[in-house]
């Protein structure tokens, strides 16, 4: 049975199928008051859909990256992707199996080893009580992959050295460190349990800007040569520009534009995703006219009609505000926009 | 003319349990009424302690053990709490970084100005109710009249920074210290906020001390750049000549590890190796020798002041002739083609 799984598995990858595939995936929170308090103060249910019919792939080897400003559904959709949250409706294939689907407990054991995960904070997300080698021995226990307590050892060197720190630093405890070097760290459990497939969760906004450019460098190196999957999430353009093969923009938790990392930045399609390229910060001073963008994101609870963006949007026609727009195939870019639609 | 704010060799202390710490280190910048000084550096580096010191705010067991701070040439540093308390909100304004904790969220916006305009102005409730509407209305606050009467938590975020705006303003200070205005905001509402600051404070005349780690926000926004590393000035200059030209071997690493939006995307970022040292562990000589690419042996003995550097100052030994000249000529080689203009006798090379 293995075998065969494994001869598929080979397949997929030739063939250039995608290693993560998301369809329809879509998340609601339900933020009503209790039973009893809606029926007192005659109020409805109030749902916030934080994520809506969002649907990409990412071929293995690769770097997807989503981003939007707060609120748009950007972490929700990370949560999903390591089986963190359960989604609403859609569905999460990563190398064939669903996330969320019902399988028995040795496809889902298999499953979790491919997904790891790095967060924003790395003051928050290890434990100060655990020694580094400890941390980065865990996943390696906890998925049972090296028994011999001085293998694993060896192993936990091995990883502190890939991530540039020096293997002795495993007795140290994690406040000896840098922000910069616990990111590190925190890279370094990630790839402790051999997966195929990272949740980047804005790994470099909590860091200053010479140590973000080590680890970006980091994850660029590593990607080149474990042939690692990435899906990045950040809020800086940037650092996506540097990073990413393919970026999705999300507005509302809809995805308003999908494309090529290239052509996204030489030639945006969306209005929403032309804004957030105008409103980066002119570092060049090429006297570039900031153009001022109106408003702000409005409150997920209550979003505008329509297209979400069609208050803030320049360019907006009379179908904006009461048809939904459509992903619509823009080039190599997929773009939800009535802008683009043929049918006038 | 007097500057709006002067800092003459400031020394900012910390005890603590294991001896004391100095978190500022001989800093040294002027800011003109009507300018903007941006001040950047990592975390850690000293920016903001130094904004708290200006409005003498400095946090237990922190304190000024030397150096002045002159604020239109009247010395503050040592001022008691009930004279500073008067300058404070009224000739200097403040912005914090979250907009959520700078205000009460227990009292109406409108009563929250109110109090801050007649704290400081004489005026009945009445007239400065007018001026706090009119305030509202001058930081893009639709329906001013209504919205007097909301609370914090019905304005979002952007509006909220706006009402920060509005608050610190409201006495017409003469110096605006804005720490990390934007961080907390989305990208793009940040172009909002910092065009309405600069605005307002150059309608005003006020100075501005615009403390963040975005090198992006200070080269839209600030005339005059200060950046700090360890707690001591690494350059000082006009903002063109800082971003384009850096001149200390700190800020041309920090200006080529920011990612931007044009270049080639595929070439790995420039990086400086290793991190800030924390404080109490600071190197001798230059603090940033470790990590410098220019390095020569003063480096790890002399502590550099601040020289002359094109159109800027910077703190590192290869500006100061006396120095440079026993620099070896492969390290002058390479820090003039970083674009660093040494001092005339000793490199040749320089236009």
């Amino acid at each position: 049975m293995t075998v065969a799984g494994e001869v598929v598995e080979t397949e997929t990858v030739n063939s250039g199928k995608p290693l993560v595939e998301v369809k329809g995936l879509r998340r609601v929170f339900d933020l009503s008051k209790p039973w009893l308090n809606r029926m007192i103060e005659r109020e409805g249910r109030i749902l916030l859909t934080a994520v809506d019919g969002v649907d990409f792939a990412i071929k293995e080897g690769e770097t997807y990256a989503l981003v939007g400003e707060s609120g748009s559904g950007k972490s929700t959709i990370a949560k999903m992707a390591v089986g963190l949250l359960p989604p609403s409706a859609g569905s999460i294939m990563i190398d064939g199996t669903d996330v969320w689907g019902k399988k028995s407990q040795d496809t889902e054991r298999r499953m979790r080893r491919k997904i790891q995960m790095i967060f924003q904070d790395p003051f928050a997300s290890l434990n100060p009580r655990w020694r580094v080698g400890a941390i980065i021995a865990e996943p390696i226990s906890a998925f049972g992959l090296i028994s011999d307590p001085q293998d694993r050892a060896a192993r936990v060197g091995e990883l502190l050295s890939l991530v540039g720190l020096d293997p002795r630093d495993g007795q140290k405890f994690p406040h000896e460190f840098s922000g910069g070097q616990r990111q590190r760290i925190a890279i370094a459990r990630a790839l402790a349990s051999e997966p195929k497939f990272i949740v980047c969760d804005e790994p470099t906004s909590a860091l200053d800007v010479s140590v973000q450019a080590q680890v970006l460098n980091l994850l660029r190196d590593l990607q080149e040569r474990l042939g690692l999957t990435y899906l990045f999430i950040s809020h800086n353009l940037a650092v996506v520009r540097h990073v990413a093969t393919r970026v999705g923009v999300l507005y509302l938790g809809r995805l308003v534009e999908e494309a090529p990392a290239r052509d996204l930045f030489a030639a945006p399609q969306h209005p929403y995703t032309k804004m957030l390229l105008e409103a980066v910060p002119d570092i060049d001073m090429e006297g570039k006219d900031r153009q001022s963008i109106a408003g702000e994101i409005p409150n997920p609870i209550t979003p505008p009609p329509g297209c979400h963006f069609h208050p803030r949007c320049p360019v907006r026609r009379v179908e904006c505000d009461v048809k939904i727009p459509l992903p619509l195939p823009v080039g190599d870019a997929t773009v939800r926009c009535h802008l683009f639609d043929p049918s006038p | 003319m007097t500057p709006a704010l002067s800092v003459r060799n400031l020394r900012i202390e910390i005890p603590t349990r294991h001896g004391v710490l100095t978190a500022i280190d001989d800093l040294s910048f002027d800011i003109a009424a009507g300018e903007v000084l941006g001040m950047v550096g990592e975390s850690g580096a000293g920016k903001s302690i130094t904004g708290s010191a200006v409005i003498g705010l400095l946090e237990p067991p922190g304190r000024v053990a030397g150096g002045e701070i002159h604020l239109a040439g009247e010395r503050i540093d040592h001022l008691p709490p009930d004279r500073m308390r008067r300058i404070r909100g009224k000739r200097i304004g403040m912005i914090f970084q979250d907009p959520l904790t700078s205000l009460n969220p227990l009292y109406r916006i409108g009563d929250q100005l109110v109090e801050t305009i007649m704290t400081h102005q004489r005026m009945t409730t009445g007239e400065a109710r007018d001026k706090a509407r009119k305030l509202l209305e001058e930081v893009g606050i639709p329906a001013a009249k209504t919205r007097l009467s909301s609370y914090p938590h019905q304005f979002s975020g952007g509006m909220r920074q706006r009402v920060v705006i509005a608050l610190a303003l409201a006495a017409d200070p003469e110096l605006v210290i804005a720490d990390e205005p934007t961080t907390a905001l989305d990208v793009s509402v940040q172009a909002q906020i910092i065009a309405l600051l600069k605005q307002l404070c150059a309608e005003r005349g006020a100075a501005v001390m615009l403390i963040t780690h975005d090198m992006g926000v200070i080269a839209e926004t600030a005339d005059r750049v200060c950046v700090l590393y360890a707690g001591r000035l690494a350059e000082l200059g006009p903002v063109r000549g800082v971003v384009k030209l850096p001149q200390h071997p700190y800020t041309i690493g920090l200006m080529a590890a920011i990612p931007s939006l044009t270049g080639d995307p595929d070439k790995p970022l420039a990086q400086i190796p290793g991190s800030m040292p924390r404080l109490g562990t600071i190197p001798d000589g230059c603090a940033f020798n470790p990590r410098c690419d220019y390095r020569f042996p003063p480096c790890t003995t002399e502590r550099p002041v601040a020289y002359a550097a094109g159109t800027s100052q910077a703190a590192c030994l290869l500006h100061a002739p006396e120095f440079s000249r026993v620099a070896p000529a492969e390290t002058l080689k390479a820090a003039d083609a970083a674009g660093i203009r040494l001092p005339k006798p000793a490199g040749e090379a320089v236009r």
